[in-house]
């Protein structure tokens, strides 16, 4: 139940960006999910990928620092209320979130939330036990 | 091993005694030769019959480098050109070039020095020598070359520059012994690990580095990275080049000074006065037996002190303290000296971090401000911001702790600090003042 996730750290340059994704294009990697966490300084780029494995070693070829973690995909219904109960639950079982992002299918019947939490075995077993449907990696690699 | 034991295990009397006498000759000839030195000796009273114990160099005036500018290119020679067979000069980045000369019989003991060194680091003649100081101008290449040809070995004369060559050439070769600055030393290593080759299926075991001060840390991480052993070399083209002084693979604590042909001392960085053996000061050195270019009491702007215990590579020569800094490389930062290597330090031993990094000096208004740069390793990267900000933090306040000058730490790309190709530049002063 865990997805891959790449990060890429950035210096604050203008194009550093539109290097990236246009690197990833001409391997004809596609991006799945994207968050971008941003200082005055630096920043973080965090991208879940159809080929994770390939993506990190054409970046690093490209001399980008790449790490790979582990993230939970959470499905939550479009509907008002759909994140607020998952966070419920979360809240309830005091599991700490590092970051989380989110976006919507094509569908649009269900929204995904990506969750980076501090103990991910911990909070896939709270959600799993609570009901909550995890996307497996197979399943975002192919949306 | 020793290279020449007769000298380089002379009972400490009878080695100061060939001092004196090997001084009272120097001083003498340029006494009588150079009218310069004449001029500044007369003026402060001193003439070379006064020169009666070692002690009493310190009558003498100092050398310093504005005195070699005055007299640039030829003026402080003590011997014809006719009788010069070869010409360095410094690079000049700092002014005029700093022009020197030597003798054939100056070659010769430049070179031999150069093998004292070269074997006290454990080379032998049957080493495979792979030589990456700069050739020209700058004494490291030639001076290197010069030295390991006297020991027998087989030299490598590489030069700089080209690193993937460098890389591929030391791998064919299968050199055993790596001449280069520290800082190229660790360009070549991570080099070799982008190129796919580990650094340890070289056939290297040792390295002989100098021309930039470098830290203990620094040293552990070359010989970790590189699988070697790292041999401190000193020296400066002024007084004859690399050779000066070195370390012994026995100890690796403190660089022996090849004292039967320079005689060092400390001195109080201020008031210039001596300073007892074993204390902290600048250091000075007076050439014995340069015939074409002699000095008398040059001030390296090196601080370093003398080690007089004995040693166990059984060399009786003093060592001096490795020199982590020269005053021409420190920053005065809201008024604390700051050290390049002292940041070394700070970041190299905070794990993970890698010996890339840059110094950007400014000032904003009337107050300067200091942002040290360092790359984002692999190993230090995180895809937390709290993470990376909490290792920013980490090295703020080591090097607070350390030095007593605040300075913002910025993270920044792998490969986007400039590599050594020589000395490394460490520091960017965009001051004006």
């Amino acid at each position: 139940m865990k997805v891959e996730q790449i990060a890429i750290f950035l210096e604050n340059r203008s194009g550093r960006l539109a290097e990236i994704t246009g690197i990833l294009a001409e391997k004809g990697i596609n991006i799945r999910a994207m968050s971008l966490a941003d200082t005055s300084d630096f920043g973080i780029l965090r991208l879940i990928v159809n080929d994770t494995e390939n993506a990190r070693k054409v970046l690093k070829e490209n001399g980008f620092t790449v790490g790979t973690t582990s993230v939970v995909v959470v499905e939550v219904k479009d509907k008002p209320g759909g994140l607020a109960n998952v966070l419920q639950i979360i809240k309830k079982a005091d599991l700490n979130i590092e970051y989380m992002y989110a976006f919507t299918q094509k569908s649009g019947e269900t929204g995904l939330i990506i969750f980076r939490f501090e103990k991910i075995d911990a909070a896939i077993d709270v959600l799993v036990k609570a009901g909550i449907r995890l996307l497996s990696g197979e399943e975002v690699y192919a949306i | 091993m020793i290279y020449n034991d007769e000298y380089e295990t002379l009972p400490r009397e009878a080695l100061e005694a060939l001092q004196l006498k090997r001084l009272q000759s120097q001083i003498e000839r340029i006494y009588a030769r150079v009218p310069y030195y004449r001029a500044k000796m007369d003026e402060a009273g001193v003439a070379p019959g006064d020169i009666k114990t070692l002690a009493d160099i310190s009558k003498l005036p100092f050398t310093t480098k504005e005195d070699l500018r005055k007299n640039y290119p030829f003026g402080l020679f003590t011997v014809p050109l006719e009788r010069v067979v070869r010409i360095h000069a410094s690079s000049g980045t700092t002014g005029q070039p700093t022009v020197v000369g030597y003798t054939k019989r100056d070659i010769a003991i430049w070179a031999e020095l150069m093998a004292r060194c070269l074997t006290a680091a454990g080379a032998t003649q049957k080493d495979i020598i792979h030589n990456a100081y700069g050739y020209g101008l700058f004494t490291g290449g030639l001076g290197a070359h010069y030295g390991a040809e006297n020991l027998g070995a087989t030299v490598i004369p590489v030069s700089g520059g080209n690193t993937k060559r460098q890389i591929m050439l030391m791998r064919d070769f299968r050199s055993t012994v790596l001449l280069c600055t520290p800082s190229y030393a660790l360009n070549l290593a991570e080099a070799m690990v982008d190129m796919g080759i580990d650094p340890k299926e070289m056939a290297l075991k040792v390295g002989v580095f100098g021309a930039e001060p470098w830290s203990e840390n620094m040293r552990e991480e070359i010989e970790k990275q590189l699988g070697i052993k790292a041999i401190d070399i000193y020296g400066l083209s002024e007084i004859i080049g690399p050779g000066v002084a070195v370390e012994c693979v026995e100890e690796q604590k403190g660089l022996h000074i090849m004292e039967d042909h320079f005689l060092p001392e400390i001195v109080h960085p201020e008031t210039f006065e001596p300073l007892p053996l074993g204390e902290k000061g600048e250091l000075v050195f007076t050439t014995l037996t340069k015939e074409a270019f002699p000095l008398i009491r040059y001030r390296t702007k090196d601080f370093s002190r003398l080690i007089t215990a004995p040693c166990s590579c059984a060399r009786t020569f003093y060592r001096m303290e490795k020199i982590t800094g020269r005053s021409d490389d420190m920053l005065i930062i809201r008024g604390v000296n700051v050290f390049p290597s002292q940041i070394e330090h700070v970041l190299i031993s905070i794990e993970g971090v890698e010996p890339h990094y840059q110094i950007i000096v400014q000032r904003e208004g009337n107050l300067d401000t200091m942002e040290v740069q360092v790359e984002v390793s692999d190993s230090i990267f995180s895809d937390e911001v709290k993470t990376l900000e909490g290792l920013t933090k980490k090295i703020q306040n080591e090097i607070k702790d350390l030095l007593g000058v605040s300075c913002k730490v910025k993270l920044v790309e792998p490969k986007s600090i400039q590599r050594s190709e020589g000395k490394a530049k460490r520091v960017i002063d965009k001051r004006k003042i």
